[in-house]
């Protein structure tokens, strides 16, 4: 975006829709009505620098999990393009580079197979993937479990024989097993106690000091996200509404709902506080409101806001944000 | 005027084949009305079993082995089915973390809430349900007429947690248990919960035991906090003295792992380790493996000290 090199990674106009049927000829004859869309994700685009940490922030339903498993490919956008360092995502095919982007998920249990010891699931896709021969690969998942923090003697064992922040490390080997040099975490500590959190985020700290990477870091823990990002891209309801260096967003918000996002996160040094709740919910992706998708729950929405979404834009270096009040109140 | 509720020496054991599981182990706590108690530990910590404890909701293998619950003066532990029946839903009655858990999915909130209130008092159907219909305005949820019809899978999870927390009041209790309500939900949506939390037990003058592994929420919610670990209070006191200055090596560490507490960036401190299993647990302090400031002297059992007048301490090196 503001960045003079080519990014690492680059999301243009990223569109995803859910539930469409199709309505040709064959649907008719069927009489197969089309069904209202989910629109996950309406025209977003992200891109991340190499190793530059951006976080994510959204609640519930703001299509933040979708576009991570977008850029992770393990879903295929309905509209936009996926750039890696400057070229299409279908047209890079070398081994190394398709693998160089990994995922890791909020479940540390749902996402390793039960039945597999540990060396098969860290050790499994450099295997298949040539990057380690068979015979070399006890060797080398060792190498992997020690980077994470985890004892060599380990390897034979199950998933359900470890803890859940144990289990994080587990994924966190797998995704580091074959060489990546970005990483998806989505909500990669959500599930973890505090203590076990913290020495989870810490090991995120130590291997992007070591190997370099870069993360997109998705979680709806503000305090996480503050901590580890260099960047925050605040999603709400399949849009971005803004996005900013990270210092810049905490200290001077400047959409509404970003404002309440960073008002309304508990903190220690808040006692005995009033809580003064936004109102209303997060409305369905199936009808979203027109405008801005923020205006029925926004404090300070105008006539504007109901009739023309708003364009993301600079409002100062680095700082993007999508609210008409930025072109002065009405 | 005695407290609300005086929780002492509770054991709360479980009774495996593995061995006995001391789930909740000589907790004491007290709680005076319209006060928000903070019960904060992590999983494993036995708060949420000390809270079945307190609703009589321990089932087997579980069991409670001794201690006293009092209630406005009035003994629980030896209470029969029916007395307990008559009270839970009516004095104490709790918020669950999944409001799935407390609404039936194939009945209609009318119908729920409309049971909740003709098991504990003798009333009209008519006005029983403008009852449900004003405990349904009062937490917050617009044209409360329609959504008395709605089912629960009809609700977003905020509103039914709303929903829950308006069954949990519907008797106007006095004491009200909230096992980690918030923790599901979203960060906006969160902010609502507490608010109207906040709002009905000072109202209605109940006293509320706040369950939650998330120190932030208690230090904006809570007026007293107890720290649990390993099935023992090892921390309590008033909300400002125990986060500005913990005493307990583990409520330092608690705090110290909170991202925002931290410069960002740096590495966050750590409590090395992890829980211990409950089954395995000696009489000494169960942090100790943990903890940084453990001498020999922890293999024995610590004692419960008062270091301030509100306060309770459960360590022998204690931080300055």
């Amino acid at each position: 975006m503001n960045a003079a090199a080519t990014p690492l990674m680059e999301m243009r106009r990223i569109s995803k829709r859910f539930g469409e049927r199709p309505h040709g000829r064959f649907a008719r004859a069927l009489r197969i009505r089309p069904v209202p869309a989910v629109h996950a994700l309406d025209d977003v685009s992200l891109a991340v620098n190499d190793g530059e940490v951006v976080g994510l922030v959204g609640e519930s339903g703001c299509g933040k999990s979708t576009l991570g498993r977008i850029v992770a490919r393990i879903a295929d956008p309905s509209e936009g393009e996926r750039f890696w360092k400057g070229r299409p995502y279908s047209a890079v095919d070398a081994r190394a580079e398709r693998l160089a982007v990994q995922m890791i998920f909020q479940d540390p249990y749902a996402s390793l197979n039960p039945r597999m010891r540990v060396a098969e699931i860290v050790g499994e896709a450099p295997v298949v993937h040539g990057l380690v021969r068979r015979a070399e690969r006890d060797d080398y998942v060792a190498q992997v479990l020690a980077r994470v923090g985890m004892d060599a003697s380990l390897m034979r064992r199950f998933p359900h024989q470890f803890s859940g922040g144990q289990r994080s490390r587990i994924g966190i080997a797998r995704a580091l097993a074959v060489r990546p040099a970005f990483l998806v975490c989505d909500e990669a500590v959500a599930a973890l106690d505090v203590s076990i959190q913290a020495q989870v985020l810490n090991l995120f700290i130590k291997l992007r000091e070591e190997l370099g990477l870069a993360y997109l870091f998705i979680s709806h823990d503000l305090g996480v996200i503050r901590h580890l990002s260099d960047r925050v891209v605040v999603m709400y309801l399949g849009r971005i509404v803004e996005s900013a260096p990270k210092e810049e967003i905490y200290a001077r918000p400047n959409h509404p709902y970003t404002e309440a996002l960073v008002m309304e996160v508990p903190r220690i040094d808040a006692r005995r506080r009033r809580y003064v709740p936004i109102r209303g919910e997060i409305p369905s992706p199936l009808a979203p409101p027109a405008g801005c998708h923020f205006h029925p729950r926004c404090p300070k929405a105008f006539a504007r806001c109901r009739e023309e979404a708003p364009r993301l834009r600079e409002i100062a270096p680095g700082h993007l944000s999508a609210c008409h009040l930025n072109d002065g109140p009405p | 005027m005695s407290a609300l509720l005086e929780v002492e020496g509770l054991r709360t054991h479980f009774l495996t084949r593995a061995g006995v599981v001391k789930a909740v182990d000589d907790v004491s706590l007290a709680l005076e009305r319209g006060k928000v108690l903070g019960l904060v530990g992590e999983s494993g910590s036995g708060k949420s079993v000390t809270g079945y404890s307190i609703m009589g909701l321990v089932d087997p293998p579980g069991r409670i082995v001794a201690g006293s619950i009092r209630l406005e003066g009035k003994e629980l532990t030896t209470l029969d089915r029916e007395a307990w029946r008559r009270l839970r839903g009516n004095r104490v009655s709790m918020i669950f973390q999944d409001p799935m858990m407390t609404l039936n999915p194939v009945l209609r909130i009318d119908t729920q809430m409309v049971e909740a209130v003709l098991a504990h008092s003798s009333m009209s159907r008519a006005s029983a349900l403008e009852r449900c219909r004003e405990a349904l305005a009062r937490v917050g949820i617009a044209s409360p007429d329609e959504r008395l019809t709605a089912y629960p899978h009809h609700f977003s999870g905020g509103m039914r947690q709303r929903v829950a927390i308006a069954i949990a009041l519907i008797n106007r209790p006095a004491l009200v248990i909230a096992d980690e309500p918030t923790t599901a939900l979203d960060v906006t949506i969160q902010g609502q919960i507490l608010f109207e939390m906040q709002r009905l037990c000072s109202e209605s003058g109940a006293g509320l035991v706040w369950i939650t592994h998330d120190l932030s929420v208690v230090a904006g919610l809570a007026d007293t906090v107890c720290v649990m670990y390993a099935g023992r209070i090892v921390e309590s006191g008033p909300v400002d003295e125990i986060l500005d200055g913990p005493m307990h090596p583990y409520t330092r560490g608690l705090l110290e792992s909170i991202p925002s507490r931290n410069v960002p960036g740096r590495p966050l401190a750590q409590i090395p380790g992890m829980t211990p299993s409950l089954a395995a647990l000696d009489a000494g302090c169960a942090f100790r493996e943990r903890c940084s400031r453990a001498r020999e002297d922890c293999r024995i059992a610590p004692a419960t000290t008062r270091p301030g007048p509100a306060r309770t301490l459960r360590c022998v090196h204690p931080l300055p």
